[in-house]
């Protein structure tokens, strides 16, 4: 079954093409500027290669993103964009996402621009669930002001800001955007391709805010940040990957297993050596976020052991801004209103 | 006595170069024998605590004096405290309103009747009522404890201390209570009705009609019949008890004024600029988004256009300051008329937005209704202190267009002046209104809709360089940039707030593209100038020596002080600026023929600066920051001052 195929309410608004397209169609005329090596070149990929599948008109695709390396994104898309200011895209999306259910609207972030200076923009477009696709790229470090610490930066890091180390407690943002009522949460890696365009594909089609984590290397100012998730000696016993249906098992014959804990907490354990009925089986539609909160919280911030990827949630909730929609067309009645009468008013006099 | 005051007119600030009514005009009597004198103008201060009700009180008295055809002006007062303790000072809330028999231009510089309905009321109010003139206390609030709350050692009511008041005591609670005896209501309720007896007393003093009131209670309480007609029994009564009492031996009318033809309401300032940016959005077939975080004084915008969503408007109530302008911009990214209303504060936090909208050159309307600063400052309070913030705040040379209402019903036609900028250049743009524009009311003749202008938002649809879309080539008059919405095919296209080549709007560095670019923005805004109408200068004998430059709600003390200063025989000339950035033309030109220019600003001289700067002209200050507008009588002193020094 194709992206196409599947029931897509996130994007039921948006003009469709037969116009064949390619990755190429997605490209500019603009030169790529990151670094040579960073983990964005993957995702940019991955995005033009991916946009085909949807078949959507691309003058109904916008990208809008803040400041920061990630934020250069939309210069690189053959769609509307726009490159605005340090943590704000969230909010200028919503005005966007909220006047044109025609459109296609994607954020492009960073652990910085997401987290620390736009943090409120984020929760609060989550909680609301504005019909958005949010990519943070997460590459626990500051790039484009050359290497401070970041809000995802575990403690005690050594930066440039922190010559003795970081007194910062690491935030974790699918833990974030599951305690502001996020309706789609996802995480994946720019080093799997296939994880990558899957996720992307499920958030596309997800009516509301979708925010998805994308663990990203910064191979100048952080890099193998996620070195262990990657390493094709580690990544087995160390990645998580949630599928919907199936036991949350790891490692390269499956033999580790997430476990319900007596005291309700969930662990991990060597599955030969629990109970059948112990294993948990992963349903990223549950309405309880319970289960996708304590998944999130599975990893260690500094040996990354226990990282789950994948879709942590995804239920529905009407969007925000379908609700706005209805109250506007509510109101309107099968008559125009008569902006004579409203500035008249109740008490008027004449005068001849 | 009441009477006093229409024996003396010299007691009396007139604002016109109309004569008040003198006693031996026309006098009728009423069925009840009592005299009814005619009066020219009036200025009553309604005073209490904030939760009597004054300023419900102060806009039912002010519909039926519209009603009846009086030219009016009010001034609420009231303090940021929701409840502050009751009976203290922090907590007194006041509603002025000046109505007359001919066209007035202030809410008046004095009370002629100040109705105090507690000692704090009383204690707050009465150094701006002159001798001579009325006090009406409501004397059960004049209790030990209440007297005690705000400091007064002895009674005033019994000390001698407001001999030189014309006093009228009257029992305000307790007649309430006895009128509302047999009505099924709680105590607390019927007392909560004394200011409708306040009102039916005032109403029967200046022979107002009741119709109005009576019906607004019956809408106002149609879900609670008890307390519907607990009210409108409170009204009736208070309107009795001045056919009846000896304490008024006199009552009052003020006659219609001369007004222009037409249909008229009274406003306040918020609703009329709402109503402007509906009107805007109707003429320029954009949907109107407003993207607003709540502050005083300017939250009555966004619940008036809440309101209004028939009229296809959106508003989000943001998170934040910065997401109610960045949604907003956003909005008009997308093909919106985005608008933003805050006050002071809130356009600290927007700057960077309002800079990336300079940089996008995207349409955008910032409502900055000013409040009383630095910082919190004066929440509750006016002022113009925001002129050099709006001009100046933000990074870079970011220049932006402002537009400035002079009155609470020219609100309206500011929006629509500051909307029409903004879509024309796509520029955001600044509409300075203020605290005491917002609040104030006046009649205000209501507009032809279909006389209103048109607003061409002229969207791009075709590409423009070589089979191209150059997003920054310009239209060569206006110097505007073609604005392609999203979803507009073959035109997609990147904007941002990184410096763009000329033309092309790719990412730039280039030294001389930015010197270009930076002087072409301000290019752009300095040729709005050619389509804003030059200043007008009010000189009625054109042999004036003295100008008064004045901006923003400063326009009705200045004119009235100008028609005092007028009055007695002296020459000055008035201007007052709608635009303050671009300049009008002709402003320069017009400075330079006076020997004198007094610039009176509710700040420490923001325009002042600017003039200046600009014309090298050497602009005198008259600055006041007091959160309240000018006295006339003030300014006409400060005017007669320069003009006899010359």
């Amino acid at each position: 079954m194709t992206a196409t195929d599947l029931p897509m309410p996130g994007l039921a608004g948006v003009p469709r093409t037969d116009e064949k397209q390619t990755a190429k169609s997605f490209k500019t005329d603009q030169e790529v500027r990151w670094c040579p090596g960073c983990g964005d070149y993957a995702m940019l990929g991955a995005v033009q290669g991916f946009l085909p599948e949807l078949g959507l008109r691309k003058e109904n695709i916008v990208f809008i993103s803040g400041i920061g390396c990630s934020s250069r994104f939309p210069y690189y898309m053959n769609t509307y964009g726009m490159h605005s200011i340090h943590g704000r895209a969230p909010a200028i999306a919503t005005g966007v996402a909220v006047t044109r259910p025609d459109l296609s609207v994607w954020v492009v972030t960073g652990d910085g621009d997401a987290l620390s200076i736009g943090g409120n923009h984020l929760i609060h477009a989550l909680r609301r669930n504005v019909n958005l696709k949010i990519l943070l790229f997460n590459n626990r470090i500051y790039g484009l002001t050359k290497g401070q610490y970041s809000p995802t930066s575990e403690t005690g890091k050594i930066t440039k800001s922190t010559p003795m180390g970081s007194l910062d407690y690491s935030f974790n943002p699918v833990s974030i955007a599951l305690g502001a009522e996020a309706s789609f949460v996802a995480r994946t890696i720019d080093s799997d391709r296939q994880h990558l365009t899957e996720t992307l594909r499920r958030a596309a089609a997800h009516e509301g805010t979708a925010l998805v984590e994308i663990l990203q290397n910064c191979n100048i100012f952080n890099d193998d940040a996620w070195a262990p998730l990657k390493d094709i000696d580690t990544r087995d016993d160390m990645l998580i990957r949630l599928v919907d249906g199936e036991q949350i098992r790891f490692g390269k014959d499956g033999q580790h297993a997430v476990v319900r804990g007596k005291d309700g907490h969930i662990t991990v354990a060597e599955a030969a050596e629990v109970d059948e009925s112990d294993l948990i089986v992963f349903d990223s539609h549950a309405e309880d976020p319970g289960l996708a909160f304590a998944l999130s919280r599975l990893a260690d911030f500094h040996s990354l052991a226990d990282t789950a990827i994948g879709v942590f949630r995804d239920v529905q909730r009407p969007s925000y801004d379908r609700l706005v929609r209805e109250q506007v067309a509510a109101a309107q009645g099968a008559q125009e209103p008569d902006l004579q009468a409203l500035l008249l008013g109740k008490d008027t006099w004449t005068v001849n | 006595m009441v009477g006093t005051c229409t024996d003396n007119s010299a007691l009396w600030v007139d604002n016109g170069p109309w004569p008040r009514a003198q006693s031996t005009e026309e006098v009728r009597v009423t069925s009840t024998a009592k005299t009814v004198v005619p009066l020219g103008h009036v200025v009553i201060r309604f005073a209490g605590d904030s939760g009597d009700g004054m300023q419900l009180t102060g806009d039912r008295f002010t519909s039926e004096t519209a009603g009846l055809g009086n030219d009016l002006s009010t001034l609420p007062d009231f303090p940021a405290e929701i409840r502050a303790p009751a009976g203290t000072l922090a907590g007194v809330s006041a509603f002025q309103l000046h109505f007359a028999d001919h066209d007035i231009m202030t809410p008046g510089d004095r009370p002629d009747v100040l109705v105090a309905m507690n000692p704090a009321a009383l204690k707050a109010n009465l150094k701006d009522l002159r001798p001579g003139f009325d006090l009406i206390v409501n004397t059960d609030e004049f209790t030990k404890r209440n007297l005690e709350k705000v400091g007064y050692g002895t009674n005033p009511l019994e000390d001698g201390s407001l001999d030189q008041y014309a006093v009228h005591d009257i029992a305000l609670t307790s007649m309430t209570l006895e009128a509302l005896a047999d009505f099924d209501v709680s105590k607390k309720e019927a007392e909560r009705a004394k200011n409708m007896f306040a009102l039916g007393l005032l109403c029967w003093l200046y022979s107002r009609p009741t119709e109005g009131t009576l019906e607004f209670l019956r809408s106002k309480f149609a879900k609670k019949p008890q307390i519907m007609a607990a009210n409108i029994a409170a009204f009736e009564a208070g309107w009795s008890f001045g056919e009846t009492t000896e304490s008024f031996s006199v009552r009052y009318e003020v006659k219609q004024a001369p007004m222009v033809p037409g249909t008229s309401r009274n406003i306040t300032g918020n609703p009329a600029l709402a109503y402007g940016l509906i009107a805007a959005s109707r003429q320029s077939g954009l949907p109107l988004f407003l993207g607003s975080y709540p502050i005083t004084p300017a939250s009555d915008i966004l619940h008036e256009l809440s309101k209004h969503k028939d009229f296809g408007v959106v508003t989000v109530q943001a998170e934040d300051e910065i997401a109610g302008v960045t949604a907003a911009l956003g909005a008009s990214y997308a093909g919106s008329l985005g608008v933003t209303t805050t006050s002071g504060p809130g356009v600290a936090l927007k700057s960077e937005a309002i800079g990336l909208a300079v940089s996008l050159e995207l349409p955008l309307v910032i409502v900055d209704v000013q409040r009383g600063g630095p910082s919190t400052g004066l929440p509750t309070k006016t002022e113009q202190a925001d002129l050099l913030q709006a001009m100046f705040g933000r990074n870079g040379e970011a220049p932006v267009p402002i537009v400035a209402p002079q009155s609470p019903g020219d609100c309206f036609n500011a929006a629509l002046e500051a909307a029409r900028i903004a879509i024309t250049y796509r520029t955001p743009v600044f509409l300075l209104s203020d605290g005491y524009l917002a609040n104030g009311s006046e009649p205000w003749r209501v507009p032809e809709v279909s006389a209103l202008p048109r607003i061409d938002p002229d969207f791009a649809t075709e590409t423009n360089h070589d089979g191209e879309f150059w997003p920054y080539l310009r239209n060569p008059e206006t110097l505007a940039r073609p604005w392609a919405l999203p979803g507009t095919p073959g035109l997609e296209h990147r904007i941002g707030g990184l410096e763009k080549a000329d033309g092309s709007g790719d990412i730039s560095y280039d030294p001389e593209n930015h010197d270009r670019m930076v002087r072409i923005r301000q290019a752009k805004v300095d040729a709005i100038a050619a389509t804003i109408p030059p200043v007008e200068v009010d000189d009625p004998s054109g042999n004036a020596r003295v100008l008064i430059l004045g901006w923003g709600s400063t326009y009705g003390p200045i004119g009235a002080a100008c028609r005092a200063v007028r009055s007695e025989g002296l020459e000055v000339a008035q201007a007052h600026l709608r635009y303050l950035n671009p300049f009008p033309a002709n402003l320069g030109e017009v400075l330079h023929s006076y020997d004198r220019v007094i610039v009176p600003e509710m700040n420490l001289g923001q325009l002042a600066f600017l003039i200046r700067g600009r014309f090298l002209v050497d602009a005198i200050g008259y600055n006041q920051v007091r959160g309240l507008p000018f006295t006339s009588d003030e300014l006409k002193q400060a005017i007669t001052d320069v003009i006899s020094s010359l």
